[in-house]
């Protein structure tokens, strides 16, 4: 990814080579050592998911067979060390985004569940009658719906900040629709559907003026380059653990400790509360105030060590070949003859979208399937994006560290034999 | 392996390119919407009932080559059946294109259809070839709110 953390990246070093063995990388992965239809796999739909790593496998195998047991209950060695690993893991996250203090680090299911997690408790602590919530019109289904959600219940206005025809997010407009009656803002860091990189940073400066807090939603960003939550300095931040080639089932909402500590708890039950009685709860500190039951702990440890695996191979290097592969593909896709790309934003993550004349993407998707290639087909969650471009769907080719040239390549030759087809 | 020419058979690519009574039907009767959430397939069909003949059906939407094909393919058949008729081709077709065996005795012929036999090699894709007729199924019983494939 370009710039994740939205300062501009000198051409010079973009152009400094890092050592980055993608043969290598791959080897690491072995899912992608098999055939589809005959044909070897081609992973593109990295935007949907990643894949995962063998130490990923191996560590979740490890904890199931050596260490499986509770966390924070038993005195036993065994819980013990399933405890000491799952808190090994938050601090793994906490440096990963460079967030303050590990207790501002909260285990969910997903970027689904963290953002319905802010909405349920900062959103219903703070949004009343009239009040309006920001989003923009780049997001994901997952980021409209439990602000939709929460603006009903409580009599609020959703407002939607527009993007141009690049896919790239108005920013003036954006400022304008920041009034004193805006509670919170809520924007993808990178669209799934475009691949555009918010502006991070300004989003919030502008949203801080205001004192209003800003939700970013990290799911297509943290796979692709460094995220600095200190630096953005936005107040929620949300990501998937599966995306960042991690299990399933896991994600993080990073916040601000003061607004953790703030906000009422999401979820009641064990391990949420310091003492019960019939009578009166006391709850936990934060974060565990959020992780109410037995947690999703081989998830947790499959996420510390997915990003262990990450910090070996140096981000830095990943959105590097990240940006070239992208420039590659780009170039190549748009010389297709009948290609319209949807999200042409100047700064973009490895996300290409498109369309081609006459042909439905989803039977662009069959063809390519034949061929071994996995794409994503569809409206990828996000609707209002297809609708604000005028088409159903679209067909998204996205990358990740593993992917080559000659994946790109198998792309190309795939889309031709599209052509062919309904020629 | 499955071979693609057997989902995209010149007959269905031929009728995805040029639709056979796609348009609105200003004398229907009984209509219904159609909805593929999946792919975002939109489908409308018209009926013109006459007593329990299909005197004409057209039908208007958006969707994959597939479902396209399906929706013309299937207002030239039906036109002119009886309802009846119509069901039990609707039986007939979705048997073929999920692979069961003719589950009825007396099974109707069912012609150019058979084209989409290539279907059942593509399990996902067997919505996309039902959709209109599931769609047609509402339109006959005057069902309100749209027919999802989900």
């Amino acid at each position: 990814m370009k710039a994740v953390t939205d300062r501009p990246v000198s051409k010079t070093k973009q152009e400094r080579r890092i050592p980055f063995d993608v043969y290598k990388v791959r080897e690491d992965f072995p899912t992608l050592k098999q055939k589809v239809h005959g044909k070897p796999l081609v992973y593109l739909d990295n935007a949907a998911t990643s894949q995962k790593p063998r130490i990923v496998l191996d560590t979740t195998m490890r904890y199931y067979t050596a260490e499986n047991s509770n966390v924070h209950r038993g005195v036993h060695f065994l819980s013990e060390r399933a405890t000491k690993e799952y808190e090994d893991a938050r601090t793994k996250v906490r440096r990963f985004i460079n967030a303050a203090e590990d207790r501002e680090i909260v285990f969910v299911r997903g970027t689904t569940e963290a953002i319905n997690l802010v909405a349920n408790t900062y959103g219903r602590q703070n949004v009343r009658a009239g009040d309006e919530v920001i989003i923009s019109a780049m997001e994901h289904h997952s980021n409209i719906v439990p602000w939709q959600m929460l603006c009903e219940e409580k009599g609020a206005i959703l407002r939607i900040a527009p993007i141009n025809d690049a896919g790239e997010l108005l920013l003036d407009e954006y400022e304008r629709l920041l009034t004193p009656k805006t509670r919170l803002v809520a924007m993808a860091h990178v669209s799934n559907a475009l691949g555009s990189i918010n502006p991070v940073r300004r989003i919030v400066e502008l949203a801080h003026r205001q004192n209003v807090a800003v939700l970013i939603d990290g799911a297509q960003a943290v796979p692709h380059g460094h995220v600095d939550v200190r630096d953005l300095n936005c107040d929620f931040y949300a990501f998937s653990g599966h995306k960042v080639f991690g299990p399933t089932g896991i994600g993080v909402l990073y916040g601000k400790a003061t607004l953790l500590e703030a906000m009422p708890p999401y979820q009641g039950g064990g391990d949420m509360i310091s003492s019960v009685t019939f009578e009166k709860t006391t709850y936990n500190k934060i974060p565990y105030k959020f992780e109410a039951g037995t947690p999703n702990i081989a998830g947790v440890i499959g996420l510390g060590s997915a990003i262990d695996y990450l910090s070996s191979i140096r981000l830095d290097a990943v959105s590097a070949h990240e940006n070239e592969l992208l420039e590659y593909a780009t170039n190549a896709i748009s010389e297709i003859s009948g290609i319209r790309l949807l999200g042409t934003a100047r700064e973009k993550s490895a996300i290409v979208s498109f369309v081609l004349n006459g042909v439905h993407p989803h039977d662009v998707g069959t063809i390519l399937d034949q061929e071994g290639i996995a794409i994503r087909t569809g409206h990828h969650c996000a609707q209002p994006v297809m609708d604000r471009f005028g088409v159903p769907a679209t067909v998204r080719a996205s990358l990740a560290l593993y992917n080559t040239r000659e994946d790109i390549d198998a792309l190309v030759a795939g889309l031709r034999k599209v052509s062919e087809v309904f020629g | 392996m499955s071979d693609l020419r057997d989902l995209y058979q010149e007959v269905i690519l031929d009728h995805t390119k040029r639709p056979r009574n796609f348009h609105k039907l200003e004398k229907a009767n009984h209509k219904a919407d159609g909805y593929n959430p999946l792919c975002g397939d939109k489908i409308t069909v018209y009926l013109e009932l006459e007593g329990d003949v299909l005197r004409n059906i057209s039908f208007q939407g958006s969707g994959c080559a597939i479902s396209t094909a399906s929706a013309s393919m299937m207002t030239e058949s039906l036109k002119g059946k009886t309802t009846a008729e119509a069901q039990a081709l609707f039986e007939c077709f979705h048997d073929l294109v999920t692979g069961k065996p003719a589950s009825q005795s007396n099974t109707p012929d069912i012609g150019k259809l058979a084209v989409f036999t290539g279907v059942r090699e593509f399990p996902v894709r067997v919505k996309c070839a039902s959709l209109a007729w599931h769609t047609l199924r509402a339109a006959l019983d005057n069902r309100q709110g749209a027919v999802s494939t989900e």
